[in-house]
């Protein structure tokens, strides 16, 4: 075997063999393990401890097909009907995540002295919410039944279908396309998430059909190629590899998409990982330091505005008091979502090179801290606080009519 | 059914049923897309919240709807016997002895030989309703069965048959 080739396999198969042991560890004490792959990617890339050399090539395409997977894996998640269905009432709701979550990462961008481009990529990275993460602490503390938990999901849908039209334009930003160039390709973007939610509602069938449920093999190859072959066809056209990936997801229903999620996953989850240690692994740990305040006030400002939009939003559905914080603190952890954009962002090259190490930072703290945050309205102290507050709240009118 | 179901969907895990009962309770199903289901009780002091959440398996959600549909089913037979005066309802064991063990419904001719029907077969806390003719005894099940006391009767010696020639 090529030298070369070895040192590869050793360095692949120790450092997945080793995040499986801190996905363990992660499970274990009930985090996320997306932060602790982030840190194994510090600790092995540029500037880290220990920097691997040959697998770097290996990480790379690794990390691309980890987006698209991430991506058509949440296309598969929606149904197109879901998605169109959801959006009349689930707008408002939606505009408020917009307005609230975006808007400060693009302050901060200039407040920082960057250029708008970067204030582009900083507004997407605060703006999403991770569905992954957020799904799951749902689950864990066994709020899936809850009556604020359809708001929750409401907004996350219409922030994931918000991406399909983000990232292209995002990625002609950043191709530095100009104003007419990102306009085309919005438009283009808009037209063919469009078209794609029209034919997935009226053919879904059809489609799903073309491949069978019943052979797996066939299935998985099938999806997959035909995943990766439309994302890199999409990217081509400077659309996103991610929102091609996205939209193929979304055309598939029924048992196909359901067959679909269960053999894709374990792929999911292996190339994921791979990506967000690719993450690491270009972020310079020496980068970090200079931007932990920075990111730190970034993250207080933007779970104070996610907290704010959570609790609008299931106010607007007649939520009660305690169930508006719970949608709120339950929106706050930013993901794999946001390492995406981050990522997109460095791989062009083309913006502030501390933006990845922020990214990072920011992403590491809401990642570990949001499902923490998810869990205070379970807490006596915090119902109780709620208690008076509903208390004095009913006091203060009779003050103000005597 | 005059009781208000509320149907939720739940984008990406799949759909939510819940009702409010007369006594002010809120209990719901979560079933998810991957055929997983939840029992979800509400929280009486905070009913936008579910204090219990009980993951159901395909079997323990069938056994719980079968009780819940077999109260119901024994409350209505009460309720015909009655409406109509001399229809019984009465629950027959099948002996091990009997020679209708391993046979189907159908051969006992309990119907046309005694005008009561068998609506019922209870087997191991499970509920099956109207049986067909092509339905298989197992010892230790029980009929349910409704007629005419005479009919009862009759039922009972048939089951309990062990003559392999009838």
């Amino acid at each position: 075997m090529h030298e070369e080739t070895t040192i590869l396999l050793i360095e692949v198969g120790a450092l997945l063999f080793l995040l499986g042991l801190l996905g363990r560890l992660g499970r274990r004490i009930g985090l996320s393990p997306i932060p602790l792959y982030l840190l194994a990617g510090l600790v092995f890339g540029h500037g880290g401890v220990l920097p691997l050399t040959a697998s770097e090539e290996f990480f790379a395409v690794g990390a691309e097909i980890g987006v698209i997977l991430l991506l058509v894996m949440l296309g598969l998640e929606y149904s197109a009907g879901e998605l169109v269905g959801n959006l009349r009432s689930a707008a408002p709701a939606g505009l408020i995540d917009g307005v609230f979550n975006a808007l400060p990462g693009a302050a901060f961008a200039f407040l920082l002295g960057w250029d708008w481009v970067a204030a582009i990529v900083l507004a997407g990275i605060t703006w999403v919410s991770s569905s992954g993460v957020i799904a799951k602490v749902l689950a864990d503390l066994g709020r899936l039944g809850n009556r604020e938990t359809p708001v929750v999901l409401s907004v996350l849908v219409i922030e994931d279908l918000a991406m399909a039209l983000y990232l292209p334009l995002l990625t002609a930003v950043l191709a530095g396309t100009g104003l007419l160039g990102g306009g085309i390709a919005l438009g283009v973007a808009v037209g063919t998430v469009m078209l794609v939610l029209v034919v997935a509602i009226r053919y879904g069938h059809l489609i799903s059909s073309a491949m069978s449920a019943k052979d797996p093999e066939a299935l998985l190859l099938g999806v997959l190629g035909l995943t990766l072959l439309v994302a890199g066809v999409a990217a081509k056209l400077q659309v996103s590899a991610a929102v091609g990936a996205f939209l193929v997801g979304i055309a598939l229903s029924g048992p196909v998409a359901h067959h679909a999620t269960e053999m894709l996953s374990p792929l999911r989850d292996l190339f994921a990982a791979v990506f967000f240690v690719f993450f690491g692994l270009v972020t310079d740990p020496r980068d970090i330091p200079p931007v932990l305040l920075p990111a730190l006030a970034l993250a207080v400002v933007t779970m104070g505005t996610k907290t704010l939009t959570g609790y609008l939003a299931a106010r607007r559905v007649g939520i009660k008091e305690p169930g508006r914080w719970r949608a709120g603190l339950a929106l706050v952890p930013r993901g794999e979502f946001s390492i995406v954009i981050a990522g997109l962002a460095v791989a062009a090259g083309s913006v502030e090179p501390k933006l990845a190490a922020l990214a990072t930072a920011y992403v590491l703290i809401t990642v570990v801290t949001g499902p923490m945050l998810a869990r205070l309205p379970d807490f006596a102290w915090f119902k109780l606080w709620l208690r008076q507050r509903a208390v004095t709240q009913r006091a203060e009118p009779l003050v103000t009519t005597d | 059914m005059r009781v208000r179901v509320e149907q939720t969907a739940l984008p990406g895990i799949g759909m939510r049923h819940d009702l409010l009962t007369e006594s002010g309770r809120r209990l719901g199903v979560v079933s998810h897309r991957n055929g997983r289901r939840d029992l979800v009780l509400y929280d009486p002091d905070d009913p936008d919240s579910c204090q219990h959440d009980i993951p159901l398996t395909d079997d323990e959600a069938e056994a719980l709807a079968d009780i819940l549909g077999a109260s119901l089913m024994l409350g209505q037979l009460s309720g015909l016997r009655e409406q109509a005066a001399g229809l019984l309802t009465e629950q027959i064991a099948i002996p091990a002895s009997s020679k209708y063990v391993n046979r189907r419904l159908g051969d006992t001719k309990a119907r046309t030989r005694t005008s009561a029907s068998i609506v019922a077969v209870l087997r191991q806390g499970e509920v099956i309703v109207s049986p067909d003719p092509a339905f298989r005894f197992d010892a230790g099940d029980v009929v349910v069965v409704v007629g005419t006391r005479k009919g009862l009767d009759g039922v009972t010696a048939i089951l309990a048959d062990s003559d392999p020639d009838g």
